[in-house]
């Protein structure tokens, strides 16, 4: 039962990934998650303001029903299914995260700095977390697709335009990680 | 009816991803400061397993269930778009820790503040959608 509590191992974690592509184009359905955020504000009324957001939406609501699922079962995992041995980090990555005034994990998922309560009454946090979405949902528009349609599924698939996607995802990344968050947070 | 099957592949993705932490903004920040094998293990084992399942899927010309010979199709040419747009969406990734399909999941288990990120994310994206035409692409 230990198996349920414990962090996955990135073998069987990466494998049920695949098997959950591969569902989806056994129903005729490509993985990609991003193209919801455009099936959203399509539903939001903005088709009104580009022809980029004038489509049917209805052709991608499994997709939204994807994510609707996926949020349950991060509830039912978060809820039931986890313990405070879960996110051990290696400890030079904890030695920059105390260079950073950044909490420890110690077995949660998310910083509080970042995502906790107090976060939310400190302007600078909200202004992150608001930029980095903004920059996730232009760049994977922008890109034509994220993590699971690029990295994943077009890899997968041979897809040197994907590949190029991936490579900036690791460039822009390592650029952030390195240079722009500790000049953020320390 | 038949949406329930997509609830339940949506179901396991959230547990998969919540269980393998690769929605922890922690593991994120580790993969790129490359100190733990975690991260690039899930990604290169859903690649392999997932090459290795299409390459069945066309070897065998397997039916998907609507009735016709699964094909995925190829990514729109380009080459800017990819590494600017993949450029710009490597720099929230790392800052907020999560991708598109995280932001829902980390919402659905609890933690609100992630809601401000999906406002940017649909900011971003219905920004892309308006100017598109005058990026390059």
């Amino acid at each position: 039962m230990d198996f349920i509590f414990q962090t996955w191992h990135w073998s069987i974690s990466g494998f049920l990934i695949a098997i959950i592509m591969l569902t989806l184009n056994y129903f005729g359905k490509v993985f990609g998650m991003s193209s919801n955020l455009r099936s959203l504000c399509t539903i939001a009324g903005a088709d009104k303001f580009g022809d980029f957001f004038k489509f049917d939406w209805k052709s991608q609501r499994w997709n939204l029903i994807v994510i609707f699922g996926a949020m349950i079962g991060g509830f039912v995992a978060a809820q039931y299914m986890s313990d405070s041995s879960n996110v051990n980090i290696d400890n030079r990555t904890k030695n920059e995260l105390i260079k950073m005034n950044i909490d420890l994990p110690n077995g949660k998922l998310l910083p509080n700095k970042l995502f906790g309560i107090e976060a939310l009454k400190s302007p600078k946090m909200i202004s992150i977390l608001i930029i980095g979405g903004f920059l996730i949902g232009f760049g994977s528009r922008y890109a034509g697709g994220c993590t699971s349609g690029h990295a994943i599924s077009g890899l997968s698939n041979f897809q040197r335009q994907s590949l190029k996607a991936v490579i900036g995802f690791f460039i822009g990344g390592l650029i952030m990680a390195h240079f722009v968050l500790p000049l953020i947070f320390s | 009816m038949n949406y329930i099957k997509y609830l339940i592949v949506g179901f396991v993705f959230g547990i998969v991803l919540t269980k393998s932490e690769a929605v922890s903004w922690y593991r994120i920040y580790e993969m790129f400061e490359f100190q733990s094998f975690h991260m690039f293990g899930i990604i290169i084992t859903a690649i392999i397993t997932g090459t290795i399942g299409i390459q069945l899927f066309k070897k065998y010309q397997v039916k998907s269930t609507d009735g016709q010979i699964i094909k995925i199709a190829d990514k729109e040419k380009g080459t800017f778009r990819y590494w600017i747009g993949g450029l710009i969406f490597g720099f929230g990734w790392a800052l907020v820790g999560c991708c598109p399909g995280p932001i829902f999941i980390l919402i659905g288990a609890g933690f609100f503040p992630v809601i401000l990120v999906l406002f940017g994310a649909l900011l971003g994206t219905f920004v892309y959608g308006v100017f598109k035409d005058n990026l390059p692409h």
